[in-house]
């Protein structure tokens, strides 16, 4: 199969391409509306310089050449398309020509990065909740001129597999270059699908379909491999594949025909009369990169680095990796390590728990977490007691992990005291410890686990997993 | 010779609390009473708008601070020009009832300068027309023959100026339509250098040509409200971040030195009156100094073939959001597409729908290469050939127009013939540079006829003092009188 992507992303200004309405998601309908995205006669579109920026960035994360652009207008009717024209870069777009290395090494080239107005959103009162049988429709144009950049990539991808990667991939650059929040589920990032098969990898590309509605990395990969797998078997069954644009149908989990190449809109593309060609010059376009960090491969493999020898990497440290990357709290993982915590315990206490709220972890003072880890590290805190003040620091959004732990009355049991413990819940089932002291070692891990957690009711927490354990091996021995 | 500034004689006696804005308003207000149903310049007469406003400037010389260069005075705007709460409705039955929630920066800048706004004027739908007769609200007539178009599109601001309603107006150019009229009417009436006055709020026909502009009694009234409502507007990305001459103060400079081009082309279509008129408009450059000598710019003649591609490719876009779902006019149907069709269908007119399908048509895939693109070549090409122009000359002088206003009915059954009424002002809206109407003397009938002074981009400083000694030179044009009251 051949896949090429089309990845529409919503740039993280604070105001629409055009106007200075606020561009935020999920206000309440038709609030943030001025007459330039409302398409009010008269008025005229000015871009926004921070948009411009951010497209640049996109352009420099994927090393495009970022190029002087113009503006078109693309028209055709819809409700909420406010002038009944969406303006898009067309034949001179700000990026192109660049690439996106995908982390199995594939390299997945980028034709195009352009910038364009989104349209408002329209919902269908009724039952069905569309157009057919409604019985009127709303139209909220707070997304009306929000600023986007329409990614579409080189049909160098060859497998469902790569798709998603690349779709994850792209997404983690977005959110790295600063340009977008990455968040599918609110439709920052939309992503089209061409979709196409041949028998060899000689033969020219077939007949291609683009698959639009595709909301999350998952479901880019479960719609490329239903449609190739539906274009095969046509082709098997002696038809041929028609172009068309299909709709993914999530809950179905299959694609449907919306329409045939037959009803392409003919759009009447010409120069956008209201608006000057963009012409960024070498400053501005390497300020832009100078303000930008490295991107997720590079802050990947710096973490992978820290964790040892490739071998050692486990495959669950490898998605550690990436979702610290993605969350941007591979800082803390450095800091952590830097300040002599282990690797293993910094990221997957960073990957586990701190991901949970990684708003609040983003804004953690790296001292304080560094000192947390610390002291569960040395044993002064059990993983139990590290867990609870880290939420409560992620919570609280700061104090002193060794106040709240106090706070709390965490303190690390003496050794007699948790020996007498284990002794008392030891005594009080004989018929466990009897199958635990000679059972196989399967009975003896779930049995292990049975008096840690005991043990743990008992001091609420305060002993520590590791300790307990060992004194149920000494009791045994 | 200076040229008479009667706008600013009347801001002086208002700034000086000789009179008061009240006292000036009140008296055009009955003139628009005594005159306006016979003219039909206005499509609203905002009475009681205007009353605050003239109140409000005579506080602020009450209160010892000056209102501006237009204190007080009476200025009526096209009917596209965005007013806030007023309605706006390019003369289409598909804007009525709309109140734009902003004003135009023209509109914001006129209130600053103490200009009080007395009403919107009648036009051509959409600025599409020569004669006022395309509007939806029935046609303006030329107050020095009420049997004869006042030209167009902004028919209705050069006749409520001709007509003494008002001492200023603003119009829009696309294709001809401030100067146009302008000529027609007997008034001044200038198209600025594209850019140099914000289009924001300027209801679009074809963005890349529309420019706001003045229309006036006197070369230096109009040079005065040009310079109140030009410079930069950072809400329009094509105007232009430079400054904007200031005009008022080079218009008594004189013309010696300066070289005139009588353009023949201009000349060549033109009626033997306008003609003669125009050659003694020149006569009159020389007799002042200046160099006059005849020049062709052959790419002129080009342009009206190629401006109905261009204006009409664009608006076919611009005028693509009256779809009746957001404002204006809705006709309900089935279902949206059907509304869009049926609501455009009852809301625009034969002129409007004319100018969308031809420019749908050459945009449209398959064609846009052979029209539209083409067209932008030709526009290229006159560009250079006025340029190869200006090499030679400061500024070139015709007619404005090929005719002397035509009776009302005479042209709507033709439109190319309509059309052909702009050949000799389109060149310069495809060049983006400046042109000014200025009345010289009248035709074999009786009535007006404009002399065009064109100059390249920003040398509206030159063409005006141009157009001053023109104006001092023209013999003098009897006011005219309308059946219905008349001016005292």
């Amino acid at each position: 199969m051949v896949i090429g992507l089309e990845v529409h992303c919503e740039l993280k200004t604070a105001t629409k391409l055009f106007c200075g309405c606020p561009n935020v998601f999920g206000d309440e309908p038709n609030t943030n509306v001025c007459p330039v995205c409302l398409g009010l006669p008269g008025s005229l579109p000015v871009i926004n310089q921070k948009a411009v920026e951010l497209a640049m960035a996109i352009g420099t994360a994927l090393r495009c050449e970022i190029r002087p652009s113009t503006f078109h207008r693309k028209n055709y009717f819809y409700p909420d398309q406010a002038k009944d024209y969406q303006i898009t870069q067309y034949d001179e777009p700000i990026n192109v020509n660049g690439y996106l290395d995908l982390p199995d090494g594939t390299r997945v080239g980028v034709e195009r990065a352009h910038m364009e107005e989104d349209t408002g959103k329209t919902s269908h009162a009724g039952a069905s909740g569309r157009i057919h049988g409604a019985d009127y429709s709303l139209v909220d144009y707070n997304r009306s001129g929000v600023p986007l950049v329409e990614i579409v990539s080189a049909p160098d991808m060859r497998s469902s597999a790569q798709a998603r990667a690349y779709a994850a991939e792209l997404r983690a650059v977005l959110i790295a270059s600063g340009a977008s929040d990455g968040k599918m589920e609110e439709g920052s990032m939309r992503v089209d699908a061409n979709v196409s098969v041949r028998r060899s990898p000689d033969e020219a590309f077939g007949t291609r379909c683009e698959i639009k509605n595709l909301n999350s990395v998952r479901s880019v990969g479960r719609a490329v491999e239903y449609e190739a797998e539906r274009q095969i078997a046509l082709i098997e069954s002696g038809e041929r594949v028609v172009q068309q644009t299909r709709h993914w149908d999530e809950d179905a989990g299959r694609t449907v025909a919306l329409r045939s190449k037959e009803d392409a809109y003919d759009y009447r593309y010409f120069l956008e009369p209201d608006l000057v060609p963009l012409v960024p010059d070498s400053e501005w376009i390497h300020a832009v990169g100078d303000t930008m960090g490295p991107m997720p491969a590079v802050r990947r493999a710096r973490l992978v680095e820290l964790l040892g020898d490739a071998g050692d990497v486990t495959e669950a440290q490898v998605d550690q990796v990436a979702t610290v990357v993605d969350l941007g709290l591979d800082g803390l993982v450095m800091a952590a390590v830097a300040g002599g915590v282990g690797s293993g315990l910094a990221l997957a206490r960073t990957a586990n728990e701190a991901a949970t709220d990684a708003e609040s972890a983003r804004r953690l003072d790296p001292e304080r977490y560094v000192a947390l880890l610390t002291m569960e590290a040395s044993g002064a805190l059990t993983a139990t007691q590290a867990k609870a003040v880290l939420a409560e620091l992620l919570s609280a959004g700061g104090g002193d992990p060794a106040a709240i732990a106090a706070s709390r009355g965490f303190e690390t049991m003496s050794e007699d005291s948790l020996a007498a413990t284990v002794a008392d819940v030891v005594a009080a089932h004989p018929e466990d410890w009897e199958r635990y002291c000679h059972g196989d070692d399967a009975d003896r891990k779930k049995l292990s686990q049975f008096f840690t957690g005991l043990v743990m009711k008992s001091t609420r927490g305060q002993a520590d997993g590791k300790a307990v354990a060992a004194e149920l091996r000494r009791l045994r021995a | 010779m200076t040229s008479p500034r009667p706008s600013t004689f009347l801001a002086n006696a208002v700034r000086s609390g000789a009179r008061s804005a009240v006292d000036v308003l009140e008296e055009h207000l009955a003139i628009i009473e005594s005159g306006d149903g016979e003219v039909h310049a206005f499509n609203l007469v905002t009475v009681d708008l205007a009353r605050e406003q003239a109140i409000a400037v005579d506080r602020t010389v009450h209160a010892g601070e000056d209102p501006g260069p237009l204190a007080g005075v009476p200025v009526a705007l096209k009917d596209n020009l965005c007013t806030r709460g007023v309605p706006t409705t390019c003369s289409s039955h598909i804007l009525e009832g709309w109140r734009p929630p902003y004003d135009a920066t023209v509109v914001d800048r006129l209130h600053r300068a103490g200009a009080v706004m007395v009403g919107k004027t009648n036009m051509d739908e959409f600025a599409m027309g020569s004669s006022t007769e395309s509007s939806a609200f029935g046609p303006t007539r030329n107050p020095h023959d009420t049997s004869r178009v006042p030209g167009g599109s902004s028919g209705g601001s050069a006749a409520a100026v001709a007509a003494g309603f008002v001492p200023l107006a603003l119009g829009s150019d696309t294709g001809g339509s401030i100067r146009q009229p302008a000529a027609l009417c007997g008034v001044v009436g200038m198209k600025p250098t594209y850019g140099t006055v914000s289009r924001y709020g300027l209801v679009a026909f074809a963005s890349s040509l529309d420019q706001i502009g003045p229309f006036a009694t006197t070369v230096a009234d109009a040079a005065l409200l040009f310079d109140v409502i030009g410079g930069h507007d950072p809400c329009d990305s094509t105007s232009l971040n430079r400054p904007t001459p200031r005009v008022l103060s080079v218009l008594d400079d004189g013309v010696a030195g300066l070289t005139v081009g009588l353009l023949t082309e201009f000349l060549d279509g033109a009626d033997p009156d306008v003609v003669a008129r125009t050659r003694e408009a020149a006569d009159a450059l020389a007799a002042a100094g200046a160099r006059v000598e005849e020049v062709s710019v052959p790419e002129v003649v080009l342009g009206l073939s190629a401006y109905y591609l261009i204006a009409p490719g664009e608006a076919s876009s611009n005028l693509a959001r009256y779809d009746g779902v957001r404002y204006g006019l809705r006709v309900d149907a089935a279902d949206t597409v059907a509304m869009n069709r049926a609501t455009r269908s009852a809301g625009f007119g034969a002129e409007v729908k004319r100018r969308i399908m031809l420019g749908t048509y050459v945009l449209s895939a398959g064609y846009m290469d052979a029209y539209y693109n083409q067209a932008l070549r030709v526009r290229t090409k006159i560009i250079e050939g006025f340029a190869t122009a200006y090499r030679r000359c400061d500024v070139l002088l015709g007619p404005t127009t090929p005719t002397t206003a035509f009776p009302v009915g005479a042209k709507t059954g033709d439109p190319l013939t309509m059309y052909l009424s702009d050949v000799c002002t389109i060149p310069t809206n495809l060049a983006g540079h400046p042109a000014v109407s200025v009345p010289f003397g009248t035709g074999d009938d009786g009535l007006p006829v404009g002399v065009q002074v064109l100059g390249p981009a920003l040398s509206e400083g030159t063409i005006l003092k141009v157009a001053a000694v023109v104006e001092a030179a023209a013999p003098p044009l009897a006011a005219p009188v309308l059946a219905v009251g008349g001016r005292a």
